[in-house]
């Protein structure tokens, strides 16, 4: 397990799943890969297959539909893979906690290594939060 | 057409089935009439005036339930909403969405969500709700509960 | 009669504000039907804002969609303010209007950026999202935060832009303008993307009736239609600027209007930082009275529309939302059948509803073996361009 770790941690390439979010943590995102920021210097790719993807980025707060794909999608990732919940939204469900669409957050559906709070967080803070990630398994190899 | 030629001719086309206008401002206009006649009054908004549909919102106002049509001229910058009153026990209502496109959708919406019936309707499928909601269980009711057991809301992360 | 085949398309689209799950039908390459699922994205927000104060209820709308984060509480909060009926003050009005139009520059750049994407101008899509960069600024400037401004309530807005803050923002805008019109350039005088695009697509002037279309979609089919035109708010009625309108309505006009109208909205914001008047920016609205109150304006992708039933309380006792998208995607229903699965992304992307829909596309066979995936379909598409550059000698 450990090796399989390491050898994703030179260059983690990412799945981005969108739970019911309002778009802008998966907008910030993608700006990561744009210009300004440039994430794929560090080695990271979005991939298009959850089948490709060494880490899930998940957005939004979870509504009844998409937690059903997101078990499924869940199921298929190979292991091991490493959760991102990205914003407010998927840490706690923000300001949708009595929604009655969305019924329970995603830390009690799938197991998530590292929260990047913030509504929307910047490219700066999501950039740092990868980081932070990688350093966080890394120290456990 | 002027605004007050429109209101006119629409006033004396269908004096018979408004129950009450009210003229609110310059560019609002709300209107009540009964619920068989939004088939003729509907259609003939947005196929001989011009209108553009809006959308339409359903609201529980026991013991009713309140439909707004919402349509606008848009060459007399005018928004006309057209209120129909409905029995909250049993909300029936034709469906406009069979003639006029644009209506398909919002009619879906409010039959899942407040729980009225269009009939008519080519296409009564779920829309927004997942498909393990309950039958008969309607968000937007006044007197909805949570009815999922599993359901956490609390704060904790 | 040639065997017919469903693709699934989605459910997950998350660069926009509504996922949904397309099924297309197709006979060997032209899509002969086509049908939505909706709500992987609905979260309750009119049943949330019932649960909130008036204007509390601003930062649960502006979270309905995060790149119309001032769509939504501009039309809330004017329909809010149609419940009594009252102005805001003109300061105000005009603070408004300029972070309107700045996230009517950074949604259309947005969208031009993915439209380049799925045609295969990697491009298009860098640069464009380089120059979206520089608007952001100038909306973190005025308002704080890149995204979800919040500097809207009902009866003014919330922050004021300081005097010094000014002539930044306008260095900043007349920044990007050549780069705009290089951009403008390279798209619309490409041979390429007229082969590509024109005829693509295409919504007449009645079905954009119909259907009861909206903002640059119907636009694009000679639909004079703009609210900003037709029921002034703001202060739109204060200066000179044109409406776009195109005649075709394929995927090529839909990219016209949007491109020209980044001008007219980079007019509209100079205008109105050049001659910002002074005095308050709110106006203190205690209590709302019982009544109804519509609030429409128009958003990147055309109208918003919002209305609010008061009893008296502080909290509405009910709140309709209709997003302009609402009226749109269903417009797929004209505009996709007879095209063929190639050009099935770009007319869907063309609407400017969702865009990473491609990502999760999967064509199956009646078997349910998997045929193509999301990015085969993408590169369908690109091999498509590929294929007309190379016959037209383009390289």
């Amino acid at each position: 397990m450990s090796l399989k770790l390491k050898a994703l941690l030179k260059s983690p390439w990412v799945f981005h799943l969108s739970t019911g979010s309002c778009n802008n943590c998966d907008i910030e995102t993608l700006d990561c890969l744009t210009p300004r920021f440039d994430i794929e210097r560090f080695g990271m790719l979005l991939v298009g297959s959850i089948k490709h993807a060494d880490v899930l980025l998940v957005t939004g707060s979870c509504n009844r539909m998409s937690v059903e794909r997101m078990k499924a999608l869940w199921e298929q990732v190979p292991k091991p893979c490493l959760v991102v919940a990205i914003g407010t939204c998927a840490g706690s469900r923000g300001i949708f906690k009595d929604s009655y669409n969305c019924p329970v957050p995603l830390d009690q559906i799938i197991p998530v290594d590292v929260y990047i709070p913030g509504c929307p967080p910047k490219p700066e803070a999501i950039i740092a939060g990868a980081v932070k990630l990688i350093e966080k398994v890394g120290s456990t190899l | 057409m002027t605004r007050e030629e429109v209101l006119l001719d629409f006033t004396s086309r269908f004096h018979e089935d408004i129950l009450d206008l009210y003229d609110k401002s310059r560019s609002r206009v709300y209107v009540t009439i009964t619920p068989e006649s939004i088939l003729r009054i509907g259609t003939y908004l947005f196929r001989n005036v011009g209108a553009r549909f809006n959308i339409a919102s359903g609201t529980d106002m026991p013991p009713n339930i309140e439909i707004l049509y919402h349509f606008i001229v848009e060459d007399i910058n005018l928004l006309i909403s057209l209120r129909v009153l409905l029995d909250r026990e049993d909300p029936v209502i034709d469906s406009l969405g069979r003639d006029i496109e644009a209506m398909n959708w919002i009619e879906r919406e409010m039959s899942e969500l407040l729980g009225i019936t269009f009939t008519g309707h080519p296409d009564p499928r779920r829309l927004l709700l997942a498909d393990n909601w309950p039958e008969g269980v309607y968000p937007l009711r006044q007197d909805y509960e949570e009815w999922d057991e599993t359901a956490d809301r609390t704060r904790g992360i | 009669m040639m065997g017919r085949t469903i693709i699934p398309i989605g459910p997950y689209h998350p660069l926009q504000e509504e996922p949904e799950f397309f099924t297309l039908t197709v006979e060997g390459e032209t899509v002969v039907d086509i049908d939505v699922r909706i709500g992987y994205n609905h979260r309750g927000i009119e049943k949330l804002s019932e649960l909130k104060t008036f204007e509390n209820s601003t930062f649960v709308i502006e979270r309905i969609c995060g790149i119309c984060s001032t769509s939504h509480p501009f039309a809330y909060t004017r329909a809010v303010e149609d419940v009594f009926p009252m102005e805001v003050p003109i300061r105000a009005k005009y603070i408004r209007t300029i972070i309107a139009e700045g996230e009517r520059i950074h949604s259309h750049l947005l969208w031009l950026g993915l439209a380049g994407h799925f045609i295969g101008y990697n491009t298009v899509y860098m640069w464009a999202w380089k120059l979206r960069e520089e608007i952001l600024d100038v909306l973190e400037i005025l308002s704080g935060n890149r995204n979800n401004y919040a500097m809207f309530k009902p009866g003014g807005v919330r922050r004021d832009i300081k005097a010094g803050d000014i002539p930044v923002c306008l260095k900043k805008i007349d920044s990007i303008l050549p780069t705009l019109d290089m951009l403008k350039k390279a798209v619309l005088d490409d041979p390429v993307l007229h082969a590509r695009l024109k005829g693509v697509g295409v919504m007449t002037y009645q079905e954009a009736i119909d259907f009861s279309a909206l903002g640059p979609t119907s636009r694009a089919s000679g639909v004079a239609r703009d609210v900003r035109k037709d029921s002034p708010y703001g202060a739109y009625q204060e200066m000179e600027w044109d409406m776009i309108v195109t005649q075709n309505g394929d995927v090529f006009d839909k990219a016209v209007v949007r491109i020209l109208e980044m001008f007219e909205s980079a007019k509209i914001m100079k205008y109105c930082l050049n001659n910002l008047p002074d005095g308050e920016i709110d106006a203190n609205i205690m209590d709302v009275p019982p009544g109804e109150g519509i609030g429409h304006i128009e958003a990147p992708r055309g109208e918003t529309f919002h209305y609010v039933k008061s009893d008296g309380t502080n909290r509405p006792v009910r709140h309709k939302v209709r997003a302009p998208t609402f009226m749109n995607l269903p417009t797929y229903k004209a505009t996709v059948q007879g095209e063929t699965i190639s050009d099935a992304t770009i007319i869907l992307a063309a609407i400017d509803p969702c865009y990473c829909c491609t990502e999760r596309i999967a064509v199956k066979d009646p078997r349910g073996r998997l045929l193509y995936n999301g990015k085969d379909l993408v590169q369908l598409s690109r091999e498509k361009t590929e294929k007309m550059k190379r016959r037209m000698g383009v390289r």
